[in-house]
């Protein structure tokens, strides 16, 4: 349906894809796979008409094409999913979904009754139901998702080409998405999946491409590729290493002091969150389980300050916390990894020492004078032992990767010495090898003495990475498994223990 | 061999870009000066330079606080009536004498920045709308204060606004000290660290623990005090208080200057040297298009196309 044979691409300073060969066949899920930096995005870009190759040629359906704006890609029925939604909030879902399309009555006016049947005959095709004529912001960001992919596949796709679609999804929008591709693929759409998550990739692809280094260094049927064998070929590394190092860099357990460092009692905000309490001593890696909107970021919020709480108290090492102000929470030695990295963590264009001594300047400086030199020796040090990969400390965050931009926000924290650390997703969106790194150092850091909070939509990190895990449903504290009930089967009967309400976004 | 030069195309067009947003407004003030010296009589002469350079500083001052504003990803609209305000204030208070009336005039200045900051910080408004409104707040209490033009007859102030201090008048040295200040804040202290985070990423900065708020306010302060200190200097100088017309349109000439000087609009970055090139430019093109005997509409024009080619050069490109 649509190959590529012998891409080149080149950045300057870096050849980001070279003398790649990828086919996608109509009827068929083919999985992109590689670390970040391997070449998938640039891949995609170039199926798509953002970027032209440097040489190689694009066959669609049979002839050499060559797309220049995404728009003739577009035209042509290649149609693009991306992990962030691109559609208009304020609109009706209806809009959105029939943008530049809509249905035309007489006088050429928007026929909004012909619209609104249209798009909820669309959606339901898909198996969604949403009321159209609500303004798409209100809807979930799993819903928003759904809405993006039936209007990438309503223009008559021939190939849908999926960037981590399920990135922000919880588990019961990824069964409906995984349905909707079933019937894509039925209808004899060729898809094209790039994901993390090697389950889904499992459970949906038929084939897999694995990038690296802008290299096709694998290319075939995924059932016949043992999922060792895949980490292995992503990584570039030996099995063995591998299955000797586990999936995850997690040790497993921690000894820790007796009593609690941080204590969190009755946290209440309306609507999100109900008398939640939870203690972490010092050493303790403390889980948070439950399904996406289970109030965990709403939990790690409303310690940090980031969120206003209606009640509840926050104390660190006895002495209580003032609520709602990150700066009071900060000056108690608490830190947060935000879940959202790129709009709430990283300062893109500032550099990555700047980024790093953002928040320990007012330590960094006399008289309100910043110590330029005591800021590059704290830089160097925390560059050095994070493994913090680019071209020079005053390179601008926003142009690194995921995984050194998730380096540099640790960074940011680890230069405050906070007693209590909370991560919200600290491995989403990056690299297997970042990850491994992250996941290792979250291990160190706790040996060492800090509390942590982990939160982790990846049920192997947060078994294998939590001591103790606090299970949350819809704004409540439901469980706790402690000592050898952290396991999948204990977590997913606890979230699962009562019947799941009518949980709407 | 081919890859290598198929790829050289566009990363040139990249690097020329990058050059012009980063030099272009230098290169612009070289190539009117260069242009006048060449073609424009009597224009190397010793009066003419302190001439251009005493014109130029008020609107400095004042962009030089807009500079901070805009870097914050906001704006001061109200610096035009804050001058007004502060010319006013002089003239009211002249009887305790220069300094104190100055004195007087620059806490109106810091005043109006509060109340902007307060309006922008705690209670949210858009900075466009709250300096909006203190700029329309601004003008008429000066106005009120003082209806009509008068003449500002003191010694002092004659001093300040035609004295010089080895053939450097004092209204040139007084805006480039502030320029170094300014700049000096902006590099070297928390402050301005802070001031360039909170442009570029709001909600990252208040998760850092960042006094996000104090900082704002701090921010229109300064732009305040900036502004009324430029409308001392401008009163001394046309020895009048006209609470009328000091400082019209001042704010879209200070934006200008800001923009031209390549301090994005978006925030996250303050360029002082390229204000003060902006400032510098507008200056040029004025007095040149003045010089050669062309209409006051050509200079608009001229403007214009200053600023579109300033906003094009520092257009964000899409990101890779």
């Amino acid at each position: 349906m649509l190959s590529v044979t012998g891409v080149c691409k080149v950045f300057p300073g870096v050849k980001a894809l070279s003398d790649v060969d990828f086919t996608a066949r109509a009827g068929e899920v083919h999985a992109l796979v590689g670390e970040n930096g391997a070449g998938k995005s640039t891949l995609i870009k170039v199926l798509t008409g953002v970027y032209q190759p440097d040489a190689g040629e694009i066959v669609h359906d049979g002839t050499p094409v060559r797309f220049t704006t995404p728009l003739q890609a577009q035209q042509a029925g290649i149609s693009t999913i991306y992990q962030e939604v691109n559609l208009v909030p304020l609109m009706s879902v209806a809009r959105n979904l029939l943008l530049g399309r809509e249905p035309r009555g007489r006088l050429g006016l928007i026929d909004f009754r012909r619209m609104h049947r249209e798009a909820d005959e669309a959606l339901c095709g898909l198996g969604i139901r949403v009321d159209v004529r609500r303004p798409l912001r209100e809807l979930g960001v799993g819903a928003q998702q759904m809405v993006a992919l039936a209007r990438a596949v309503a223009v008559d796709a021939r190939v849908a080409i999926m960037d981590e679609p399920t990135s922000s999804l919880e588990p019961r929008e990824v069964r409906t998405l995984f349905d909707v591709i079933r019937a894509l693929r039925e209808r004899g759409i060729a898809v094209v999946y790039v994901s993390h998550r090697m389950d889904e990739l499992y459970e949906i692809c038929d084939a897999v491409t694995v990038l690296r280094d802008g290299h096709v260094v694998h290319t075939g049927r995924l059932a016949d590729l043992e999922r060792l064998r895949l980490v292995s070929l992503m990584l570039g590394r030996e099995i063995g290493e591998v299955r000797s190092e586990g999936l995850t860099r997690f040790t497993g357990s921690h000894h820790m002091s007796a009593e609690p460092v941080l204590r969190a009692e009755g946290l209440t905000v309306r609507h999100q969150l109900q008398d939640v309490s939870l203690s972490i001593r010092p050493g303790e890696v403390v889980g948070l389980g439950g399904l996406l909107g289970s109030g965990r970021s709403e939990t790690a919020r409303a310690v940090a300050g980031a969120l206003a709480t209606s009640s509840g108290r926050v104390s660190v090492g006895g002495a209580p916390v003032r609520t709602g102000s990150p700066p009071a929470a900060i000056r108690a030695g608490i830190s947060m990894l935000p879940e959202d990295r790129k709009a709430e963590g990283i300062v893109p264009g500032l550099s990555v020492r700047e980024n790093i001594a953002l928040a320990a300047l007012p330590a960094l400086s006399r008289f309100g004078l910043v110590d330029d030199a005591r800021i590059d020796r704290i830089v160097d040090t925390f560059v050095r032992r994070l493994h913090i990969k680019s071209a020079g400390p005053h390179q601008k965050v926003g142009e690194l990767s995921g995984g050194n931009q998730q380096k540099v926000l640790l960074a940011r924290w680890l230069a405050l010495h906070p007693k209590v650390l909370l991560l919200d997703e600290p491995t989403r969106g990056i690299d297997v090898g970042a990850k491994a790194e992250v996941q290792a150092l979250i291990d160190e850091l706790a040996d060492d003495g800090l509390a942590v909070l982990l939160i982790s939509s990846d049920t192997e990190e947060l078994i294998e990475g939590s001591d103790r895990i606090v299970v949350l449903k819809d704004g409540a504290v439901v469980d706790e498994l402690t000592g050898d009930a952290v396991t999948e089967d204990a977590l997913i009967r606890a979230i699962a223990a009562e019947p799941a309400g009518t949980h709407h976004d | 061999m081919t890859d290598l030069t198929l790829a050289r195309g566009p990363v040139d067009r990249d690097r020329l870009l990058r050059l012009l947003r980063e030099y272009g407004v230098y290169a612009g003030v070289v190539a009117l000066l260069l242009f006048n010296v060449a073609l424009t009589p009597h224009f190397v002469s010793a009066e003419n330079f302190r001439t251009q350079a005493v014109q130029v500083a008020p609107v400095l001052i004042v962009a030089l606080g807009m500079a901070l504003a805009i870097g914050t990803e906001g704006v001061d609209l109200s610096v035009g009536s804050v001058m007004a305000l502060s010319t006013s204030l002089l003239s009211l208070y002249l009887g305790y004498g220069p300094w104190a009336a100055a004195l007087v005039a620059v806490a109106g200045g810091i005043l109006v920045g509060l109340a902007n900051g307060t309006l922008i910080a705690f209670l949210g408004v858009q900075p466009i709308v709250a300096t909006l409104a203190l700029m329309v707040a601004g003008r008429g209490l000066a106005l009120v204060l003082l209806p009509q033009l008068k003449d500002v007859r003191d010694p002092g102030m004659a001093a300040l606004g035609s004295g010089d201090l080895l053939g450097i008048p004092y209204l040139v040295l007084i805006a480039a000290a502030l320029a170094l200040l300014v700049a000096f804040v902006v590099r070297r202290t928390t402050f301005g660290r802070q001031l360039l985070a909170i442009g570029d990423s709001r909600p990252a900065a208040r998760l850092a623990g960042l006094p996000v708020r104090r900082v704002l306010i701090v921010v229109y302060i300064c732009s305040g005090a900036l502004a009324a200190i430029a409308g001392v200097l401008a009163t001394a100088r046309l020895t009048a208080s006209d609470p009328t017309s000091l400082g019209t349109l001042m704010e879209l000439s200070a934006i200008t200057a800001v923009v031209v000087g390549g301090t994005p609009l978006s925030g996250g970055r303050v360029r002082i040297g390229g204000t003060i090139a902006g400032a510098v430019l507008i200056q040029l093109l004025t007095t040149t298009l003045v010089k050669h005997d062309l209409p006051p509409s050509w200079t608009q024009i001229a403007q214009a196309v200053v600023i579109v080619g300033a906003v094009y050069a520092a257009r964000e490109r899409g990101k890779r």
